[in-house]
């Protein structure tokens, strides 16, 4: 394959998605056939704008808390003092896995109470896990001579920390929040169950309208938002990874 | 005598104190949507019997706070979650007056933290004691076998969660084994599929990167959407292929369920099939071609029982995602426990969310920890056949 291809491609997919939810009007047509009995073909109780950027801002506001929690949590836990609560921590995250997002979500409400609130609880919480694993693991393999020679260079453990070892475990820990990131992208869209402004809204307008163009916009937004997002995340951990000497996996 | 503190156990000990002190134990209400009132757990039990859980509440923490044997910090977290479990049942009656149908009593975010802390040590005494796998299966079967004796000798009756339960029995029991079916349907589907393409890829390097970026991308369609858009093309298949409708498949209902969820299964399945094989010492392969075994003996007696430990922990993954997924079925029709939980929503009755999250949280929790001890009893085999 040709190596512009990729870039080509990523070019028009956000050109696609910048022209679609700024002007929905012209891709009216489009979807015109999934529509029946004349209803609406763009969403028409909020703008896909509006919702779009509302939808990134809560992803955001949820990844960048999950990371300073995760990272810090796996900082404490693989210093001597915390030392204790290593194995611990691996349980915990383990079994935190295993909580489907939607019950995160629905559980979160009685707390406290319905809109952003919840939604922002569940990506958090649940964005902490890959971010956690993965800090662990980078800052749990750092290769023994580098941190050897920074001890044997005379740095205090702080110096260690922030020269040495998060810099080398960077690449890693950004996969985590890739991955954490994509999950967040989806499961925002359930925030639309418990009454969240997301992207999700659309969505759910049209399964309960039977509104196949509904779905289909919120959808391929959504996807679009993802799959770009992923792109470019990906991308920056490369360049880290090269960066740091570490090959990205 | 030097006095050392447990550093797990000073957080054990300060959440439980608040827990048990300030925090209400369960709460009350009229009926079932109303705001409830909170009960601490004097007012919520009999005189005694609430003294007696403090008491055994503060024992507990102060066997967790200090550095002691590991078999008492075992004995306290389950005499503590016995008798939490037993006292909130308790509760349930003392504080339903006698004869009204209305009144719910729940449990409140005191007992959760309480459990949640007691959890905790006794997750943390477990990974002590690093069991081995079969070992974590009978934990699991004694958890289990306790809960459903409890369950059954009726002393959670008085509980909300388990009147909402009754309500619907039926309908419960039909959605659970219509998500049971849909996780592991589909996961089924995923291996058919997913393993003799994972070889192929490994065979045919061309394909691998192909293949893999695909089922990559579809893992960041969000499953919401995901099942949606597949509304419309299942929609149209069972208008225009003869035969299609009849076998169930339809635009809304099972048919997109089954069909994302075994979309989202396909990349773990061969991403792990991939490594696996990748991951099969050279030394084996040569060993076994210098014996004269054919491409297929080599494929199903020696690389593939190497890869297997891999191939099934991208089973894990993929079973344990799909119990939380199919919750989302319920959006389009689907059925599974997502229902309880979008209905609860609906209607604000949190005790309904809870009959539908606490079976899939349970169920998928189980998977986890069954699917890790096999993964780690075939992994300990291996490493013993080929050494």
């Amino acid at each position: 394959m040709k190596a512009w291809l990729p870039s080509l491609l990523r070019l028009a997919l956000v050109m696609l998605l910048v022209a679609f939810v700024t002007n929905p009007g012209w891709f009216e047509p489009l979807l015109k056939p999934l529509t029946e009995n004349n209803a609406p073909v763009i969403y028409n109780q909020g703008s896909l704008l509006t919702l779009t950027l509302l939808h990134l801002r809560t992803v955001l506001i949820a990844t960048v808390a999950a990371t300073i929690v995760a990272v810090a949590l796996a900082i404490l836990v693989t210093r001597p003092a915390g030392a204790e609560f290593l194995p611990l921590s691996r349980s915990l995250v383990n079994i935190g896995q295993t909580f489907p997002p939607v019950a995160v979500l629905a559980l979160a409400v009685p707390a406290v109470g319905f809109g952003e609130k919840p939604t922002l609880i569940a990506l958090f919480l649940y964005g902490l896990l890959p971010i956690f694993e993965n800090a662990l693991t980078g800052l749990t393999t750092l290769p023994a001579n580098v941190v050897e020679a920074a001890r044997g260079a005379g740095m205090t453990g702080w110096q260690r920390l922030t020269k040495v070892e998060l810099p080398l475990s960077a690449p890693i820990i950004l996969g985590g929040i890739r991955l954490s990131v994509v999950i967040s992208l989806a499961t925002a869209t359930i925030g639309s169950t418990v009454a969240a402004k997301t992207l999700g809204e659309v969505i759910i307008a049209g399964l309960l309208s039977n509104n196949l163009a509904f779905i289909l916009q919120g959808g391929l937004i959504v996807a679009a938002l993802a799959v770009l997002i992923y792109d470019g995340l990906s991308a920056i951990e490369r360049y880290t990874a090269r960066r740091m000497g570490r090959g990205a996996e | 005598m030097n006095i050392r503190f447990d550093k797990l156990g000073v957080v054990i000990a300060a959440i439980s104190a608040y827990a048990a002190f300030a925090a209400p134990f369960a709460t009350f209400r009229a009926n079932r949507i109303v705001p409830g009132q909170a009960r601490s757990i004097l007012e919520a039990l009999p005189a005694t019997t609430g003294t007696l859980l403090l008491v055994t509440i503060v024992v507990a923490a102060l066997i967790a706070l200090f550095k002691t044997p590991l078999v008492l910090r075992l004995a306290a977290s389950v005499a503590a979650l016995a008798a939490l479990a037993l006292l909130i049942g308790v509760a349930g009656t003392f504080l339903t007056p006698a004869g009204n149908t209305f009144a719910r009593v729940s449990p409140a975010s005191g007992f959760w933290i309480l459990i949640f802390a007691f959890t905790l040590l006794l997750a943390d005494v477990l990974t002590r004691l690093n069991l081995s796998p079969l070992a974590r299966v009978g934990v699991l079967v004694v958890a289990a076998l306790t809960i459903g004796l409890l369950l059954i000798s009726g002393s959670w009756d008085n509980l909300s969660i388990l009147k909402e339960y009754f309500n619907r029995a039926d309908s419960f029991w039909a959605e659970g084994s219509k998500h049971v079916t849909l996780a592991l349907g589909s996961l089924a589907a995923a291996v058919i599929v997913g393993l003799p393409l994972g070889i192929l890829c490994h065979r045919v390097e061309n394909l691998r990167a192909g293949v893999l970026n695909v089922l990559n991308i579809i893992q960041t369609i969000p499953s919401i959407a995901l099942f949606g858009l597949l509304i419309a093309p299942l929609g149209w298949v069972a208008a225009h292929v003869p035969g299609a409708a009849a076998l169930g498949i339809r635009g809304i209902g099972t048919a997109p369920a089954f069909v994302a969820l075994f979309l989202y299964s396909l990349l773990p399945v061969v991403a792990n099939t991939v490594v696996g094989l990748a991951g099969v010492p050279r030394a084996a392969n040569d060993a076994a071609r210098g014996m004269g075994m054919t491409d297929r003996q080599r494929l199903f007696g020696v690389e593939f029982p190497l890869a297997f430990p891999v191939i099934l922990t991208g089973i894990r993954i993929v079973l344990v995602q799909n119990i939380g997924l199919a919750t989302i079925a319920a959006l389009i029709g689907g059925g599974g426990f997502g229902v309880f939980v979008f209905q609860g929503v609906g209607q604000t009755a949190m005790d309904l969310v809870l009959l539908g999250a606490v079976p899939t949280v349970a169920l998928a929790f189980a998977a986890a920890i069954i699917l890790d001890a096999v993964i780690e009893m075939t992994a300990t085999r291996r490493r013993v056949e080929t050494a």
